[in-house]
């Protein structure tokens, strides 16, 4: 796999692909854990982590255990019950061994267990016949962009707290238009290909 | 056939899965003090951070690790005190209840405004305005209520255009004192009756042209105290709460009616005597 593909990949997933401002996967933490830059950072930071292993993890058990049963059409139940378990023994591994990792990520790993994001992902990767390099790669550039995604936005809402808004666009409808005009910008990006 | 093929295979996979995460819970299992989590618990788990740890847990840890002492969480009070020391098997003193006290008397009406300021309606922006903001105090209340957002426990309303505090539900936490862009929230002991609310450094005679209420520097508080406890520092009275027996004859005395003592407005919602305006329109 050529740099120029990984580079293409990279573009795709965090810009013209975004999977919060173009997919809209990912939504529930978009919009809950987006009131402070530096919670979103951390929240970003383990959707990277977890893509990438979730990526990593499903490709395998695809390719080597669905695929081989005839069982292919049971990829999103498989891989629910997949990432959840991954994500639960990641937990207690980290707490054990890396707990400056764990104190860093702990609080958002349960948080993304189930998530559409991270699920969505796996999925894609398998729709686009990803190779096992590409997958993980793709995992962790779609984890990027949702990082992407997510600082932005709180960066936005942070400013927004201090502004006058009519009573009726207080609060959540505010930061449902501020997504909107995100994605609305990421837009400009769907015409963005490489090679 | 293959319906039940592919039911077997995914509780088989559940079954898997499930007993690697049992089997991982318990080969990684971390130790923990088991007094961390009845002390965790009997926290009252606000995490306002008023302990001087990021949030009741890290307390809790603390005290176990013997950095901070027992007692210290002043939104729990003597009961939490009570239940870490029985969790502890120690005695447990309890420090004094403090709360927090906005120095600044200035409302609409008797503080005067430069000029009319329709910004962000935030302390901190107002405040790095030229001049320090709208007021014509340097010290005085912006009225935002930087403090209000901030306060996790609602004890802090702006009422007109002057942050004060409900003595009640504050617990000290001070998480209001690092929100104001000013520096007028102080803690004061609970039981303090008599109080100051005025920053003002500035000399009587400045301070006469837009302020009706902010302390003159008189000295005539000081003269009056018996006890030695209050002092003019920077034309500004302030009150040594460890020599302060509120016996309360300096508050009548103060020309400028500044000098608030609690237990003569009891009723009242506002305790400061709304002074004769030039100001008001």
């Amino acid at each position: 796999m050529s740099f120029f593909s990984l580079f293409s990949l990279a573009l795709t997933a965090i810009l013209a692909e975004n999977f919060v401002l173009v997919k809209f996967l990912g939504i529930c933490p978009f919009l809950g854990v987006s009131k402070k830059t530096d919670t979103a950072v951390g929240m970003g930071m383990a959707v990277v982590f977890v893509m990438g292993l979730a990526s990593m993890v499903t490709w395998l058990v695809n390719e080597y255990f669905l695929i081989p049963l005839d069982l292919a059409y049971m990829q999103t139940v498989v891989f629910i019950l997949v990432i959840a378990a991954l994500v639960q023994f990641v937990e207690l591994f980290l707490k054990k061994f890396v707990p400056a990792l764990y104190t860093a990520l702990g609080i958002y790993l349960p948080l993304i267990t189930t998530n559409c994001a991270v699920l969505g992902a796996a999925l894609i990767n398998v729709q686009n016949g990803y190779t096992f390099i590409q997958s993980i790669a793709f995992g962790v550039f779609s984890g990027l962009g949702f990082t992407l995604a997510i600082v932005l936005f709180a960066s936005v809402r942070e400013r927004l707290e201090f502004a006058k808004f009519p009573k009726a666009f207080a609060g959540f409808p505010q930061a449902l238009v501020t997504a909107g005009l995100i994605a609305m910008a990421f837009m400009g990006f769907s015409g963005l290909s490489i090679g | 056939m293959e319906i039940l093929f592919a039911l077997a295979v995914l509780a088989g996979l559940g079954v898997v899965f499930g007993t690697v995460l049992a089997i991982a819970g318990k080969v990684f299992a971390v130790e923990e003090d088991p007094r961390l989590e009845p002390l965790t618990e009997a926290l009252p788990g606000a995490n306002c951070g008023g302990c001087g740890f990021s949030g009741c847990a890290a307390y809790a840890a603390a005290v176990l690790k013997g950095k901070a002492a027992p007692g210290g969480c002043p939104v729990g009070g003597a009961e939490v005190a009570k239940a870490m020391g029985e969790i502890l098997g120690v005695a447990v003193e309890q420090p004094e209840r403090s709360v927090a006290l906005v120095k600044c008397s200035g409302f609409f009406d008797v503080a005067q405004k430069k000029y009319d300021y329709d910004g962000v309606a935030d302390c901190k922006a107002a405040a790095r305005l030229p001049g320090g903001g709208p007021n014509e105090c340097p010290y005085g209340c912006l009225g935002f209520g930087s403090c209000v957002k901030a306060c996790p426990f609602g004890a802090m309303r702006v009422k007109n255009g002057v942050a004060n505090v409900d003595h009640e539900l504050c617990v000290g936490c001070m998480k209001c004192a690092e929100a104001c862009p000013k520096g007028l929230i102080v803690k004061v002991p609970y039981s303090a009756d008599i109080t100051v609310a005025c920053s003002s450094q500035e000399k009587g005679a400045a301070l006469r042209k837009y302020c009706d209420i902010g302390c003159l520097g008189c000295k005539i508080c000081e003269k009056t105290c018996e006890h030695d406890a209050i002092h003019v520092i920077d034309n500004l009275a302030r009150i040594d709460y460890t020599k302060c027996t509120s016996c309360g004859q300096c508050a009548p005395k103060c020309p400028r009616h500044l000098i608030r003592d609690a237990r003569l407005n009891t009723e009242g919602e506002d305790p400061i005597p709304a002074p004769v305006s030039k100001y008001a329109e």
